[in-house]
C-alpha cells in the first residue's frame, strides 16, 4: 500500500519534471513577463514592446538557423562574423541599389554556409571546429572587406528598419515569417524528416540511403542565409555598417536560444516554438537586470547561469 | 606499483607502438602527423629570414618568444583536454581574467599575484570539469557559458571594464615577467619548465595514461578501471589554471591587467595543438607538438606584420584559413584512425 502510493508519487513528480523540462521555457517567460509587470516601470507600454520585439528579432533569425545546425547534431559558430559579412557586403554594392545589394550580402551568408557545410560533410571536420574556423575567417574577410563602421543613407534601408504595418516593425513581421517558415520545413518537408534522421544518428542515416552530405551543406547554407538576413535587418535598424562588433557573442545567444528552448544539443530534434521562446526569454532577462541598474556584467554572468541549467535540464530529457 | 608495466592501459602514441606491421604509406602519413608542424616551422623560419633582413634580429625573435610564451602555456593546459576528445572554449576569458586579478593582487605582494588567479581561473576550470565529468554536459556548451560568465566576472571586476590596474614596476611580480635570464625572458623559461613538465606528465606517469586512455574510448577506458570523471574534472582543471598563470604571466610583462586581451585567444590555442598533430578526436597527441604550434602560428603572424600592408584583417582570415587547411590535412592522414 505505501508502496503503491510512493510509487505513484514518484511517477507524477516524474510527470512534472518531464512537462517543466518540456514546457519550462514558456513558463519562464510567463514568470518573467509578471515580474517586470509588476517592478518595472513603464514596461507595459507599446512604445517598451516595440523596442523588445525589434531587439529581438535578430537574435531570433539567427537561432532558427541555428536551431537547424543543432537538431543535425552540429553547431554554427560562424553566424556572427556572418552577419559581419553581410553588413560589409551590403555597404560596399549600395551603390547598385538596395535590393541587389540586400542579395550579395544574402550569397555572401549562402558561400560561408556552403564552406562550413562542405568541410563538416565532405572533410568529416568536426563542426565546432570547422566553422570556428570560419568564423576567425569570416570576421577578418569582413574587416578586409570594409575596415570600419560606415552610416549606411539610404531611404529603402531606413524604411526596412524602422518601417511598420498596423504597428507592427516589419522586423517583427519577418521574424515571425521565417520561424513560421522554418517550423515548416523541419515538420512538413522531406529535407526537415532527413535532417532529424540525419541529427539522430548519422550512420543509421548513411546506411537508409539518405543524401546525407547534400542535407548537411543544405543545413549550414540555411544558417548562413538566415545569419545575413538577419545581418541585413541589424544593419536597416542601427542605420550604419559596424564589420567589427556586429554580430559579436551572437553564436553564444543563439545557442542559449536554441537549448533554453528544449532543443537538445544530441540531435534529432528541432523545438521551433521553444526556440522563439528562448530568445524572448533572453530578452526579458537582459531587460530585467538592465532596467534595474544592474550592471551588464551581471547579464552576461546571468546568460551563462541559463545557458547551464537549461542543459542541465535537457539531459535529463535526454535519459528517456 | 607506479612503473607503467602494469599500467592498465597502453597510450598507442607512436606509429611503432600502434602496428609494427603497418604499411610505409602509413608509417608515412604517421610521421608527417608527428613531424609535419616541425619541418613546417624549419620552412617558413628559412623563407622568412630569407625574405626580410628584420626577421633574425635579437628584437625580433625575443619579441616572438614572448607573445609565444603565453600562447604556449595556454596551449598546453589545452592539449590535455584535447587529448581526452573535449574542448575547452574557456581559455580566453580566463587569460584575462588571470591578468586582470594578477594586477591587482600585486600590490599585496607577488604571492597573491600568482595565488589569486591560479585560485580563481582554477576553481572555474574545476566547474566545467564537474559539470563535464560528473553531469555529462557537452564540453563545448559548458565552456563556452564559463567564457561568457568568465568575461562578465572580469567586467564586473574592473568596474565594467574602466578601471585598469597597474602592477608596481618595481616589485617582484613585474621582473618575473620583464627580467631575462642569460639573454632569454623569464616568462620563456618558466614555459619551457611547464612544457617539459607537462611532456613527462604526459607520457611517462598514469595520470598521462589515464588520458590518452579517456580521449581514446571513453567506454573501454572505464571498463579497464580508469578514472575517467577524475582524469576529465583534472585536465579541466589544469586547462584553468594554466590559462590564468598564462595571464599573470602576462600582465606582469605588460605591468597592467588588461581588460581586453584573450578574445580569439581560444582559437588560437587549439589551432596551435590541431596544427602540432593532436586529433581534435581524442586518444593522441603530444605535448612538443603544441610548442611547436604556437612558433609556427607566431611566425605567420609576424610575417604577416613585416609585409606591412597586411592588417590584422588578413591575419585573421590567414589564421581561419590555415586553420581549415590542417584540419583537411590531418583528417585525410588520419582517416585510417577513425572507427567510423
Amino acid at each position: 500500500m505505501t508502496d503503491l502510493t510512493l510509487g505513484r508519487v514518484t511517477a507524477d513528480r516524474d510527470r512534472l519534471l518531464r512537462l517543466l523540462q518540456e514546457y519550462g521555457v514558456y513558463l519562464g517567460v510567463v514568470v518573467l513577463f509578471l515580474v517586470n509587470t509588476v517592478f518595472t516601470p513603464h514596461f507595459l507600454s507599446t512604445e517598451n514592446f516595440r523596442t523588445q520585439a525589434v531587439q529581438v528579432a535578430p537574435v531570433l533569425i539567427v537561432a532558427l538557423g541555428m536551431a537547424l545546425a543543432i537538431g543535425s547534431e552540429g553547431v554554427d559558430l560562424a553566424v556572427g562574423s556572418v552577419m559581419a559579412l553581410s553588413t560589409s557586403l551590403l555597404s560596399l554594392y549600395l551603390g547598385y541599389g538596395p535590393w541587389i545589394a540586400i542579395l550579395i550580402a544574402l550569397v555572401g551568408g549562402a558561400v560561408i554556409g556552403v564552406a562550413n557545410g562542405s568541410l563538416i560533410a565532405f572533410v568529416g571536420v568536426q563542426p565546432i571546429v570547422a566553422t570556428l574556423a570560419l568564423m576567425v575567417a569570416g570576421r577578418g574577410l569582413a574587416l578586409v572587406l570594409l575596415p570600419q563602421l560606415k552610416d549606411v543613407h539610404d531611404p529603402a534601408m531606413a524604411s526596412l528598419g524602422s518601417g511598420d504595418v498596423l504597428g507592427v516593425p516589419y522586423l517583427v513581421l519577418i521574424a515571425a515569417a521565417l520561424a513560421l517558415l522554418v517550423a515548416f520545413v523541419v515538420r512538413r518537408t522531406t529535407f526537415g524528416r532527413q535532417l532529424l534522421a540525419i541529427g539522430d544518428s548519422r550512420p543509421a542515416a548513411r546506411l537508409a540511403g539518405l543524401p546525407v552530405r547534400r542535407v548537411l551543406i543544405l543545413v549550414y547554407v540555411c544558417s548562413g542565409v538566415l545569419a545575413a538576413i538577419a545581418g541585413v535587418l541589424a544593419t536597416a535598424r542601427l542605420t550604419a555598417s559596424d564589420p567589427t562588433s556586429l554580430g559579436n557573442l551572437m553564436e553564444l545567444s543563439a545557442i542559449t536560444a536554441v537549448v533554453v528552448g528544449g532543443t537538445p544539443l544530441s540531435g534529432g530534434r528541432v523545438r521551433i516554438g521553444g526556440t522563439v521562446a528562448g530568445a524572448v526569454l533572453i530578452q526579458l532577462l537582459t531587460t530585467t537586470l538592465i532596467k534595474h541598474d544592474l550592471p551588464p556584467s551581471w547579464t552576461q554572468i546571468a546568460q551563462a547561469v541559463v545557458i547551464v541549467l537549461a542543459v542541465y535540464a535537457a539531459r535529463e530529457r535526454g535519459k528517456r | 606499483m607506479t612503473t607503467d608495466v602494469d599500467t592498465p592501459v597502453s597510450s598507442k602514441t607512436t606509429a611503432e607502438e600502434e602496428s609494427p606491421g603497418a604499411t610505409r604509406s602509413e608509417r608515412l602519413s604517421a610521421l608527417a602527423q608527428q613531424h609535419g608542424a616541425l619541418v613546417t616551422l624549419v620552412v617558413a623560419m628559412i623563407a622568412a629570414s630569407l625574405s626580410f633582413d628584420t626577421f633574425l634580429t635579437g628584437d625580433n625573435l625575443e619579441n616572438m618568444a614572448l607573445s609565444s610564451a603565453f600562447l604556449a602555456v595556454v596551449a598546453l593546459g589545452m592539449t590535455f583536454v584535447i587529448v581526452t576528445g573535449g574542448i575547452d572554449l574557456s581559455v580566453g576569458s580566463l587569460f584575462a581574467l588571470g591578468g586582470v586579478l594578477a594586477a591587482w593582487g600585486s600590490q599585496y605582494g607577488t604571492a597573491v599575484a600568482l595565488l589569486l588567479p591560479l585560485a580563481v581561473c582554477g576553481l572555474i576550470g574545476l566547474v566545467n570539469g564537474l559539470l563535464i565529468a560528473r553531469s555529462r554536459l557537452a564540453p563545448f556548451i559548458v565552456t563556452l557559458a564559463a567564457m561568457l560568465g568568465a568575461r562578465g566576472i572580469l567586467l564586473s571586476v574592473t568596474d565594467e571594464g574602466s578601471t585598469t590596474y597597474l602592477v608596481d614596476k618595481d616589485s617582484f611580480f613585474a621582473k618575473l615577467g620583464q627580467d631575462t635570464l642569460l639573454g632569454v625572458g623569464v616568462p620563456v623559461w618558466i614555459t619551457l619548465a611547464l612544457f617539459v613538465l607537462g611532456a613527462v606528465v604526459l607520457r611517462r606517469t598514469r595520470f598521462g595514461q589515464y588520458v590518452y586512455a579517456v580521449g581514446g574510448n571513453e567506454d573501454a577506458a572505464a571498463l579497464m578501471g580508469a578514472p575517467v570523471a577524475r582524469t576529465k574534472i583534472s585536465v579541466y582543471t589544469l586547462s584553468g589554471l594554466c590559462a590564468g598563470l598564462a595571464g599573470a604571466l602576462n600582465a606582469a610583462w605588460l605591468v597592467s591587467g588588461v581588460t581586453i586581451l584573450g578574445s580569439g585567444m581560444e582559437l588560437e590555442a587549439i589551432s596551435a595543438v590541431v596544427i602540432g598533430g593532436t586529433l581534435l578526436t581524442g586518444g593522441f597527441g603530444f605535448i612538443s607538438g603544441s610548442l611547436v604550434g604556437v612558433l609556427l602560428l607566431k611566425v605567420i603572424q609576424n610575417v604577416i606584420n613585416q609585409i606591412g600592408s597586411l592588417d590584422s584583417a588578413y591575419q585573421q582570415v590567414v589564421s581561419g584559413a590555415f586553420l581549415a587547411v590542417v584540419v583537411i590535412a590531418q583528417t585525410w592522414l588520419g582517416r585510417r584512425r577513425r572507427v567510423l
